[in-house]
């Protein structure tokens, strides 16, 4: 009862292939020109791969000749490409595709520490801890969506939690932050779970007002009360953990093991849903209602009350990552400090394919375009820093609009489940 | 267990859906009910399964009456159900799909998947229904799929078993196959209920046979003691004719050639994989196949719902391979859509509005940007008449008319002009038999007129009867051109399966 095997490539596949093998191609055309014949004669680029304060302090630097380097890459690239257009890469083209946007990367970073130097590992610590909201967003989209609610409300969840993050933390200490935070996140959720999947109201709009509706009040506040009273916004920082023995590793001890609370959270929050989405009655159930609610409903599964838990643990991951701005970032509240964050949460979500561990390794590529602007100004690099500051944006445009092939959400995805 | 059904009562707004229904199902038993689409069985078993609540009447289970207030409770009691429409999670494993609510756990839970695949396994070996139990649900055949749901409601100890239409996506021999089945939950002493319109079906497998319409129970007879007639007349309440009457084709010139033809679906898959036909004017050609073989595709493509990929459509020698619906409109093509409410119908239009929706930018319902009411009244006045619509008015929204009026309204607009190929697909789903009648008329008539006329349907029995010509689909393909009065529906079964005799 099995069709015939023949293999057919559609029209879009096809489009998409020869569409990636020409990027392959611009690229390295575009490697070899600017960066290759950008940085003849500027000598090398060093990268520092440990800091001063580490116990391997004397680790040494990766010193690399950059227009060389431009050279190889160009001539990796143009070799993708080539394949790609020719022969295709199958199943291994998106992590060609990720080797590929590596490469264009470190090409651009050569060219632009070249004849001076550069510290790679402050980079990727800057990553990494960017990436932390935009990772707790990507995990609460999770969360939602995998029992079909579209949490657009992410951003405004983000926000409150560090609002209240803010204020809580200036007066009983930082624990008491986090514990606030959560829970305002947690009714935000509700909120959303109340009116999306009790009263089926569109879910976008719902999403939309509480975002409105959280930056209108915590920026009200803010200027009313915060700028007048300093001491309710000055809660303190939570410190880096040093995990033993593995924090001294050179370069990856240092991006990993060294950081504070919210780092290793994600870590463990990543672990934690995969295993369960995946392996628990909870989490089989969950993608059940996500995917066919009907089918879950006759078999006893109650969809209502799994949209309400999984809204609400969601809303708890987003209020939990916004304190990340004021406990493990900055230390005070800032009108709209989250800045879209939240959107590029969702966006991340998405180009991780609905996976815990997608989600992550999407906002750590959104967390390094965002560190690569605020280093890069200092190497005085000739490109406008507010292109710089676009450049997460234009990512996530790129991303979403499907470079990594079409990803398949949730069968019921935003569907209200009405009862018969 | 025996289950027994009494007084059952149910009103939606407007409609008397059960109305004193009374039914026993005992162990070791198929009862067969049987009824016209809207007599009210799916209701009926919706009670039973606690998805609806009763108006009035109670539920029996071994004497003792039981209330449903969710299917949680019916599965509980024993009861499980097969739906229509498969209530799989396609991106599911088939063990997924079975344990799903009720998961075997080792730990707080974590589910023991070992011991939920050794368990499928062991229900597929006992009643002899194979299946791989970590294939996906979306890479297995239909045929597949309906063992897991039996396997499903297995899974879950059910004593009484409810088949809601289970043929309606079979081939011939995977309904002879499913009958197999039946018959040994049968004699493992379970009860079961078949809910069909099909009377042939009803006649070979049950012990008994329970007739609704209009939501009451209007006789049970034994199979022995009646025959197909009877039973037609019990579920319509007058007497059918059953066997379509045409004179014989007198096919003329070439109208629709179909070259090598290639279409994709929405999600990038290859549907139609090469077909090559041609229909003449004054014959119809049935295209038979089991749901999901590429008809819906195909039939997109030769009304310009959907561009092909690659090969060539050519109407009355002119290529209109990549022309719009309304080019293929104008080259005097009608289309009956499949899913007539989405594709054929605006619902919140009123009934003069659908009938016009094809031709309402010209001559005569619209002058330049204004559009001419007064004609397009008329118009819908006098289609009413002609095709017998029965409506309270032109006025109102199409929605309110039953499923057959709404069949005619499409027929109305689409054969009302001067037609030389018709695209039917699907023209007779869910109607009654009454409409059913009319519109198998109502083709032949065109097909007498000298149009040439493609019906494609998955109901084996209606392509037979009014094809001229019976080609069959499968994977996306034509495997057969054969001719319906000297093959049998056997036959026919075997190439819809993909078998090549």
């Amino acid at each position: 009862m099995t069709a015939p095997a023949t293999v057919v490539r559609s029209p879009a596949e096809i489009r998409r292939a020869r569409r990636l093998g020409i990027t392959y191609i611009v690229l390295a055309a575009f490697v070899l020109w600017v960066f290759g014949m950008g940085s003849l004669g500027e000598g090398s680029a060093t990268f520092k791969l440990v800091r001063p304060t580490d116990r391997f302090k004397d680790f040494p630097d990766l010193v690399l000749p950059a227009a060389g380097i431009a050279f190889v890459i160009a001539a990796a690239l143009a070799a993708f490409g080539g394949i790609q257009l020719t022969r295709g890469f199958k199943k291994l083209s998106n992590v060609v595709l990720a080797v590929g946007f590596i490469l264009f990367i470190f090409a651009f970073l050569a060219w632009a520490a070249a004849g001076s130097s550069f510290s790679l590992v402050g980079m990727l610590d800057e990553s990494v801890k960017r990436s932390v909201p935009i990772a707790m967003g990507a995990l609460a989209g999770v969360m939602c969506e995998r029992v079909a609610v579209i949490n657009i409300a992410i951003e405004g969840m983000l926000l409150g939690g560090a609002f209240v993050a803010a204020i809580v933390g200036s007066q009983f200490g930082s624990f008491w932050a986090l514990v606030g935070a959560t829970m305002v996140g947690v009714v935000l959720a509700w909120v959303l779970a109340v009116l999306a999947v009790r009263y089926r109201v569109d879910q976008i709009i719902v999403g939309v007002v509480i975002n409105v509706f959280v930056l209108g009040l915590t920026s009200f506040i803010s200027q009313r009360i915060l700028n007048q009273n300093p001491h309710l916004n000055n809660a303190t920082l939570l410190r880096p953990i040093k995990i033993p023995l593995l924090g001294d590793i050179p370069f990856f001890g240092q991006i990993l093991f060294q950081q504070n609370i919210f780092v290793f959270a994600m870590f463990i929050l990543v672990a934690v849903m995969t295993y369960s989405l995946f392996h628990t009655k909870w989490g089989l159930r969950s993608r059940a209602v996500g995917e066919h609610p009907k089918a879950a409903d006759t078999l006893g599964v109650n969809v209502y009350r799994y949209r309400y838990l999984n809204v609400m643990m969601g809303g708890a991951i987003a209020g939990f990552g916004g304190a990340f701005y004021i406990q493990g970032s900055v230390g005070r509240f800032d009108e709209n400090m989250t800045a879209g964050k939240g959107f590029v949460g969702l966006a991340a979500m998405i180009f991780g394919r609905w996976h815990p561990v997608g989600a992550m390794a999407a906002a750590l590529v959104f967390g390094f375009a965002d560190s690569i602007q605020g280093k890069l100004a200092i190497l005085k690099v000739p490109i406008p820093s507010e292109f710089l500051l676009m450049a997460p944006y234009l990512a996530t445009i790129i991303v979403v609009a499907g470079v990594v092939g079409r990803a398949r959400p949730p069968a019921a995805d935003g569907q209200p489940y009405v009862k018969e | 267990m025996e289950l027994q059904l009494r007084g059952i009562t149910k009103r939606f707004p407007g409609v008397l859906a059960n109305d004193r229904v009374d039914l026993t199902v005992r162990p070791g038993e198929i009862l067969g009910l049987l009824g016209e689409n809207g007599a009210g069985k799916t209701t009926l078993m919706n009670i039973l399964y606690g998805l609806y609540s009763a108006d009035e009447g109670e539920i029996l289970v071994d004497g003792v009456p039981r209330t449903f207030s969710g299917p949680g409770d019916a599965i509980a009691a024993g009861i499980g159900m097969v739906h229509q429409h498969f209530m799989l999670v396609p991106v599911f494993t088939v063990t997924e799909n079975v344990v799903l609510g009720v998961e075997p756990t080792r730990g707080p839970g974590i589910i023991n998947m070992r011991q939920a695949r050794r368990d499928v396994a062991e229900i597929s070996s006992k009643y002899g229904l194979e299946v791989d139990p970590d294939a996906l649900i979306e890479s297995i055949p239909v045929g597949v799929q309906q063992r897991v749901e039996i396997i499903k409601v297995l899974f879950r100890d059910a004593e009484v078993l409810v088949f809601d239409e289970p043929t309606a996506v079979l081939t011939p021999q995977e309904v002879e196959e499913f009958f197999g089945i039946l018959r040994g939950l049968r004699d493992a002493g379970k009860a079961i209920v078949f809910i069909t319109h099909k009377l042939k079906e009803v006649l070979e497998i049950s012990d008994r046979i329970c007739v609704l319409r209009r939501g009451r129970t209007v006789g049970e007879r034994a199979p022995g003691e009646v025959d197909e007639a009877t039973l037609a007349e019990m579920m319509v309440g007058r007497p059918v004719e059953l066997v379509v009457q045409k004179a014989p084709a007198r096919p003329g010139e070439v109208v629709l050639e179909v070259d090598d033809l290639m279409v994709f679906d929405d999600r990038d898959h290859p549907r139609v994989k090469g077909v090559t036909m041609s229909v003449r004017a004054g014959e119809i050609v049935g295209v038979a196949g089991v749901q999901g073989n590429g008809q819906t595709e195909l039939v997109e493509a030769l009304t310009g719902m959907r561009h092909p990929f690659s090969g060539a459509i050519r109407v009355l020698g002119e290529v209109v391979t990549r022309e719009s619906p309304r080019g293929y409109h104008q080259r005097h093509v009608a289309h009956v859509p499949e899913d007539r409410q989405r594709a054929g119908l605006v619902l919140g239009f009123t009934v003069a509005e659908n009938l016009i929706l094809d031709s309402y930018y010209g001559e005569p319902f619209s002058h330049w940007i204004r559009m001419d009411w007064d004609a397009i009244r008329g118009t819908g006045r006098r289609l009413v008449e002609e095709y017998d619509i029965r409506t309270p008015s032109i006025e109102i929204p199409v929605s309110n008319l039953s499923g057959g009026n709404q069949q005619k309204v499409i027929v109305a607009r689409e054969f009302s002009r001067d037609v030389r190929l018709i695209i039917a697909s699907q023209p007779t789903r869910g109607l009654d038999v009454g409409s059913i009648e009319y519109i198998h008329e109502r083709i032949i008539r065109q097909r007498d007129t000298g149009a040439a006329v493609v019906i494609v349907s998955t109901e084996l029995d209606e392509v037979m009867a009014l094809a001229d010509r019976l080609l069959v689909m499968f994977g996306g393909r034509i495997v057969a051109d054969l001719d319906p009065t000297s093959v049998t529906s056997a036959q026919v079964g075997l190439y819809m399966a993909g078998a090549t005799p």
